[in-house]
């Protein structure tokens, strides 16, 4: 049986070695069928990262009068919760709190920091950032509540934000580019899949004669397939080691310019909180396809 | 060991190229099958190895119908038999060497077995020199005698020879024939199908004689007659 199983090996890799050049073509066309699988994950990755950011926006924002007491706030904010409790976030600011933010935020710009001492005290008011969940209802009810008589000797202002309107924007154009993408996607995956599959046909197609050989010298089904089953995994794992390799140098090179076009978005993290699954998708897409390719392939050879 | 019971082979549409062919081959016997080209010899051994199958009629293989052997029991079948056919049927991707060790591992040898046995076979068969070669690298009669060489080396029961002389030089023609005579000897059964009027007068043996279709002559010790 171990020595069955080291000649089918054998078989393989001396039949992979002759056989150069389609050898190549077959890890070539599996390689890219791979990346293009591979990237259209990380489309994917990159349209729900979009829709989330835009979805975690402020949308609305409440500015109080700068005397305002602290508890009044919290007053304002226990109402809009009690009114909307499955609101996505509501977040108070203090007018320190804001006033670090800024000097955080600006704080390698010198004519800003200047400015600001010129101003003299904290500019800064105190506020409420809301985001919702995104439903009309909800947005409704957080602006009739900001709205109340009751609150206009405290709240200065109320910014309500285009998030609402814009959401349903790219919601639209998402979903669009998802159903166009996914259906694209299926087309290019079927046809690189179908390349795959007639470049080992073609291999397996020019040992016709060798396979019927083998079966009138009286060799068994097994011996005669494995070794055409052990090249398709070759092929697999040369094209999945290419594979990542080439994720791995694209997703590290190209992370940083990304990052300046959608800021938040580090591709190279992606990838490596991702590798499990990108890994498990290359290893189906490649080995998977290239064993069930010879599979398949060879045993149509093999009625004869 | 090998029956043909009514036998009648017709390739698709109309070529009836065998006729309710009856004879049976005992255990231990040399048969010379002879006829004109076009006669059927090919067909003949093709039938007993299960690579055609009869219209009508069976052939049986140590009292198993070939046309029902499925799978592990056709293989097993064609192991038993060394086959030497008129267009060789060697391994073309693997080169001299690999085709008698393929036969080896076909049979389940042992690696040391090949790696001892598989020179010696070429060396007899004058071919050592050519051992890494591709049979496509052969000359006509080289690739016969690899032939040769892959349906002997694992010692079969029956040794099924279509026109195992054809490219050979008459020097060669006699080595041929008298490694099957050896055989033979050593009780094993052998068919070999030739239009070679010589060989068949000097073997001496049983000799079956198809013409159209049909067993026309039948003799212990017969004689090429035409
Ligand atoms: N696959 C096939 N399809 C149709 N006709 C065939 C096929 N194989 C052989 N024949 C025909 O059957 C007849 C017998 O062929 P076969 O090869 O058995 O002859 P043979 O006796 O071996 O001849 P030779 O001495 O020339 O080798 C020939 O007329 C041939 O044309
Ligand atoms: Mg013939």
């Amino acid at each position: 049986m171990l020595t069955n199983l080291k000649r089918v090996f054998h078989f393989a890799f001396i039949d992979f070695y002759r056989n150069k050049g389609m050898s190549v073509a077959a890890i070539f066309v599996l390689t890219i069928t791979m990346l293009l699988v591979t990237g259209l994950f990380f489309m994917r990755g990159v349209s729900n990262f979009l829709v989330e950011t835009i979805q975690n926006k402020i949308d609305i924002a409440a500015y109080f009068k700068a005397d305002t007491e602290e508890k009044d706030i919290l007053t304002v904010k226990e109402e809009i919760l009690k009114d909307s409790p499955d609101i996505k976030s509501i977040k108070y600011v203090s007018r320190e709190e804001a006033l670090n933010d800024f000097i955080e935020k600006h704080k390698d710009n010198n004519t800003f920091l200047k400015s600001l001492t010129e101003v003299g005290e904290n500019p800064f008011l105190a506020s409420l950032n809301i985001i919702t969940n995104g439903s009309t209802a909800q947005y409704e009810q957080v602006s009739n509540t900001l709205q109340k008589d009751e609150y206009d000797t405290f709240i200065e202002k109320v910014d309500f934000s285009e998030k609402k309107g814009t959401i349903e924007k790219i919601f639209s154009i998402t979903s669009n580019i998802n159903k166009f993408g996914l259906i694209l996607g299926a087309v290019l995956v079927l046809v690189a899949v179908s390349v795959v599959f007639n470049t080992i046909k073609l291999i397996i197609e020019s040992s016709k004669d060798e396979i019927a050989t083998m079966k009138i010298v009286g060799a068994s089904t097994w011996l005669i397939k494995a070794p055409f089953i052990i090249q398709g995994a070759i092929f697999g794992a040369i094209a999945f080691t290419t594979c990542l390799l080439v994720t791995l140098a694209v997703t590290y090179f190209l992370s940083p310019g990304l990052s300046v076009i959608m800021p938040g978005f580090i591709l190279f993290e992606y990838f490596i909180l991702n590798l499990w699954m990108i890994i498990l998708i290359q290893l189906g897409f490649g080995v998977g396809l290239g064993i069930a390719s010879s599979f398949i392939v060879v045993r149509k050879y093999l009625k004869v | 060991m090998i029956k043909f019971q009514n036998v009648t082979k017709i390739y698709p549409p109309d070529t009836t190229v065998l006729h309710d062919i009856c004879f049976e081959v005992k255990e231990g016997e040399f048969v010379s099958i002879v006829g004109k080209s076009g006669a059927g010899k090919t067909t003949l051994v093709k039938l007993i190895l299960g690579l055609e199958e009869p219209t009508s009629g069976s052939v049986f293989f140590a009292g198993k119908n070939i046309s029902e052997a499925y799978g592990a029991d056709l293989q097993e079948i064609r192991r038993k038999i060394g086959g030497i056919y008129q267009d060789y049927k060697l391994l073309p991707a693997k080169t001299v060497y690999e085709n008698v060790a393929y036969v080896m591992a076909v049979e389940g040898k042992e690696n040391e077995e090949i790696i001892s046995q598989v020179p010696k076979v070429l060396e007899v068969i004058g071919l050592a020199e050519k051992s890494n070669n591709f049979p496509k690298e052969l000359s006509g009669g080289e690739q016969q005698r690899l032939a040769i060489a892959r349906a002997l080396v694992n010692h079969p029961d029956v040794v099924i020879a279509d026109e195992p002389t054809g490219n050979l030089d008459p020097y060669n023609t006699y080595e041929v024939i008298r490694l099957l005579q050896k055989i033979h000897q050593s009780g094993k059964t052998v068919i070999l199908s030739t239009h070679d009027r010589e060989i068949v007068n000097k073997l001496g043996k049983r000799v079956i004689t198809i013409e159209n279709g049909r067993v026309v002559r039948d003799e212990e010790k017969g004689r090429f007659i035409i």
